[in-house]
């Protein structure tokens, strides 16, 4: 058995350089680290990682082939499951998934696997041809046309697999670039637009035909598309934002997170005039919610001259849904969390602009069905921040456009597409999944969703 | 990409393109918009389908140059090519037999009721139709809304065309003088509000054409929500027709304002860069 040996740190730039610019943050493993890592690894004969992880990658082999130090092996290993390493590397909440079963997780800390992940494919992007290596399958008899809607992760991952099983596939996307939530919510510090380009290109480069500015339901419906395609795929997201409905959510300076991470990640508002899409980011910002979401908008407003930004959020940090390492992140840049906080109304500065945030403050009671502790209010404890900018994170449903305009496609009361097991839903031919089946979930569910789908529709039309 | 085939230059400042669309000229209908992105770096904006042409696959715009984008978008000639084009988004306007219907057009909202009053007269409608515009010189359409509309009646600040007077005062004369089932208002806000305020006390359905800001288009930002019935709707994807009579039309402007400042240098900025382009 190996010595115990601890985890290796992923270098990272220091907050204080940081949070002034859309640079990325961690800095990647050296190739010896890499190695002393991936030597931690005892390689389990029934490895539990493996069962953490929503798509299965064969987590001990690549890792066995990275103490090796034979990076590309552990490329080629890790992309038999999974299409998008570069991604999942950097944005899945590990700590939750393979990680979170790795076994020395029990006596001391875990595995990186995701570090290792964004290692090799870091590695093979770095080290390879740019000139990408296209593996277009022969169309044969055999081949049918597909039409996936949606280019976010699900879509990408379902459209990918489906090329390589050799079928013609257009994915259909209503924004005017591709890559969903990757593109216009996860900013640039996070996850680099060069690597969700890459990857975008390379299913391109199966073949795989993207036509932008498509906005299913209108432009065409779900029973016009089955008339020119075999199968369907919803890959559409939830991209509907929630607000708490509380007064002053319509005063100028409150944005949804999708509005505001949307003029900055897609509209590049910061490049303001050169991009003429404007933003305006106050000197006190507020942002509601504690997950992903919420550390993003809260982390690029510090890049973007917010003096001081809070984030509110109705239980504690502990609870927070975010991904720990960015919860770190965030307050490590100098986010100040205002835990056990409960918007009630924003209050205006006479001329339509939010001045204060009037919030209730809470504290943490029984537990809920979930087992979380649930937050109740301390009565009379109501307390003012005043701030010029608020930001409501407090999640997305998912899209209701193409669910309004397919009446025989069946939902949950909350929105959800309905499927079966392997991603059917309720019209033949038509799959979903990804977040229009899961409501706002993670991008390597929504790959899992896009495989599996895959996998049916190839099965379905064979 | 969508190729512009036509271009005219209806009034000062008001420009009409015909691009090559059949996707959306397809499916288009009476109140669709579009978002479009005329060069890279341009803002997402949203512009009404002024007519579709299924058979040519075209579909007709007519802009008014007010800021960075829309002058941007004059900018490009016969023959070029359309980054982004994004439609038809929107809810259709509602047609059917509803007997007299009113429709009014204010300032480039008149090329906004074309559309509609096609429609409406095609299902049997009377249609009244009362344009109006500051003078004589931005006054578009008279001759095309003429022919499709039952009457036609002209109103212009300075009297220079038609009654002096705003489109209002056609409006309170014309409810006077006979049954009116329905009005359809398009314009300036202050436009719309006050012909809401005419027809509220003869509880005449009212419905009005909403411009708030917009960015997706397709119900993901929320920038565009109004207040209507004391509701909060998003105007990309639930409008932008909406009852005047519920519409709070004091929320609206407020939210209509916040760019102001930096819409100007926007426009300064692509002012200096059409001029460089041009040499
Ligand atoms: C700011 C933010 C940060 C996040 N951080 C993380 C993280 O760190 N880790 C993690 O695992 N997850 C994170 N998530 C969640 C994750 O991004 C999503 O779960 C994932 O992207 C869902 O993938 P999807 O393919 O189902 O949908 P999406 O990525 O939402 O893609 C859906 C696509 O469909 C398009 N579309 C919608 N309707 C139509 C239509 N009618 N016609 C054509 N196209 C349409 C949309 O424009 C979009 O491009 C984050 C989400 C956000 C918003
Ligand atoms: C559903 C819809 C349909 C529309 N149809 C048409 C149309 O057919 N023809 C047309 O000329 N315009 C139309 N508009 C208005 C058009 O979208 C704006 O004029 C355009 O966005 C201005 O962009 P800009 O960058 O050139 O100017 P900006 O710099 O954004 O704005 C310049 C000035 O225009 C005002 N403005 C900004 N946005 C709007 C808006 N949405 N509505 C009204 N004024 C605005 C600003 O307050 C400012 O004073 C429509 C708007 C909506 C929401
Ligand atoms: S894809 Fe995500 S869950 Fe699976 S091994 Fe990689 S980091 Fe872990
Ligand atoms: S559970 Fe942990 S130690 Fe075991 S194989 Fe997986 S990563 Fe290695
Ligand atoms: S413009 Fe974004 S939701 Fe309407």
């Amino acid at each position: 058995m190996a010595e115990k040996k601890l985890r290796q740190k992923m270098n990272e730039r220091a907050a204080s350089e940081r949070k002034k610019d859309f640079k990325e943050v961690p800095l990647g493993y050296t190739p010896e680290q890499a190695i002393a890592e991936a030597k931690r690894c005892i390689q389990c004969k029934k490895p539990l990682c493996v069962k953490g992880c929503p798509v299965e990658i064969n987590i001990p082999a690549f890792i066995k082939v990275i103490a090796e130090g034979s990076f590309d092996k552990a490329a080629k290993k890790i992309k038999e499951t999974n299409a998008l390493p570069a991604i999942c590397g950097r944005v899945c909440p590990q700590e939750e998934q393979c990680e979170r079963e790795c076994i020395l997780a029990v006596k001391g800390e875990p595995i990186a696997i995701g570090n290792l992940e964004r290692f090799v494919a870091d590695y093979e992007r770095e080290t390879s041809n740019p000139k990408l290596q296209t593996s277009k399958q022969p169309k044969t008899s055999k081949s049918k046309k597909i039409a996936v809607i949606g280019s976010g992760p699900a879509g990408l991952t379902c459209a990918g697999n489906l090329a390589r099983l050799g079928h013609q596939v257009t994915i259909f996307e209503s924004l005017h670039v591709t890559g969903g939530v990757l593109t216009y919510g996860i900013p640039e510090f996070r996850l680099p637009k060069a690597i969700v380009n890459l990857e975008v290109e390379y299913i391109k480069s199966l073949g795989v035909e993207v036509k932008t500015d498509m906005l299913i339901g209108n432009v065409f419906t779900i029973e016009e598309l089955l008339k020119d395609y075999q199968g369907v795929f919803i890959g559409s997201g939830a991209g509907l934002p929630k607000f708490m409905k509380i007064p002053g959510e319509n005063l100028d300076g409150v944005y949804s997170a999708n509005e505001y991470l949307f003029r900055i990640n897609m509209m590049k508002a910061w490049q303001f005039p050169e991009s003429l899409t404007p933003i305006k980011i106050g000197k006190r910002v507020a942002v509601v919610g504690g997950g992903n979401v919420a550390m993003d908008a809260a982390r690029v407003s510090l890049r973007l001259g917010a003096e001081e930004v809070f984030l509110i959020y109705r239980r504690t940090k502990d609870e927070m849904p975010a991904r720990k390492e960015e919860v770190h992140h965030a307050e490590d840049e100098g986010v100040v969390f205002k835990s056990l906080a409960l918007p009630l109304e924003y209050q205006e500065d006479g001329n339509g602009w939010v001045k204060l945030a009037r919030c209730q403050q809470m504290k943490l009671g029984e537990p809920d069905a979930s087992g979380r502790q649930r937050p109740v209010p301390i009565e009379r404890e109501i307390f003012d921040i005043p701030v010029d900018t608020v930001v409501c994170a407090i999640g997305n449903s998912p899209n209701p456009l193409v669910p309004q305009r397919t009446p025989n496609l069946k939902t949950e009361k909350w929105g959800g597409v309905i499927i079966t097991e392997d991603g059917a839903t309720s019209i033949a031919g038509v799959y979903a999944g990804g977040d229009i089946v899961r409501g706002a979930a993670t991008v390597i569910s929504a790959m899992g969703d896009g495989k599996r789908a895959a996998k049916a529709i190839h099965k379905l039309l064979a | 990409m969508p190729k512009i085939l036509k271009k005219e230059k209806l009034a000062e400042n008001i420009s009409r393109i015909i691009v090559d669309a059949p996707h959306i000229a397809r499916v288009a209908k009476p109140g669709n918009f579009i978002v479009i992105i005329p060069t890279a770096n341009a803002e997402r904006i949203p512009l009404t389908i002024a007519d579709a042409d299924v058979e040519k696959g075209t579909i007709s715009i007519i802009f008014q140059v007010v800021g960075g984008t829309t002058r941007l978008l004059d900018s490009l000639k016969v023959g070029d090519e359309i980054p982004h084009l994004l439609g038809p988004l929107g809810t259709p306007s509602h047609i059917e037999k509803f007997g007299t219907v009113v429709v009014i057009g204010g300032g480039v909202g008149i090329a906004e009721i074309y559309p509609v009053v096609k429609a409406l007269k095609a299902v049997g409608n009377k249609v009244i139709t009362i344009i109006g515009a500051r003078c004589e010189n931005l006054l578009i359409y008279k001759k095309e809304l003429g022919e499709q509309s039952t009457k036609l009646r002209v109103t212009t600040d300075d009297g220079s065309c038609g009654r002096q007077g705003f489109v209002s005062d056609e409006l309170k004369d014309i409810i006077a003088a006979e049954k009116v089932d329905l009005v359809i208002a398009v314009g300036p806000v202050p436009m719309m509000r006050v012909c809401c305020e005419v027809t509220r006390p003869h509880k005449i359905k009212t419905v009005v054409s909403l411009n708030p800001i917009m960015l997706d288009a397709t119900g993901m930002c929320g920038v565009c929500r109004v207040t209507v019935g004391g509701q909060t709707k998003f105007a990309c994807v639930e409008g932008p027709e909406f009852d005047g009579h519920e519409v709070d039309f004091a929320d609206l402007v407020a939210r209509l304002k916040p760019y102001k400042d930096m819409e100007k240098k926007a426009l300064d900025h692509v002012c200096k860069l059409v001029e460089k382009l041009r040499g």
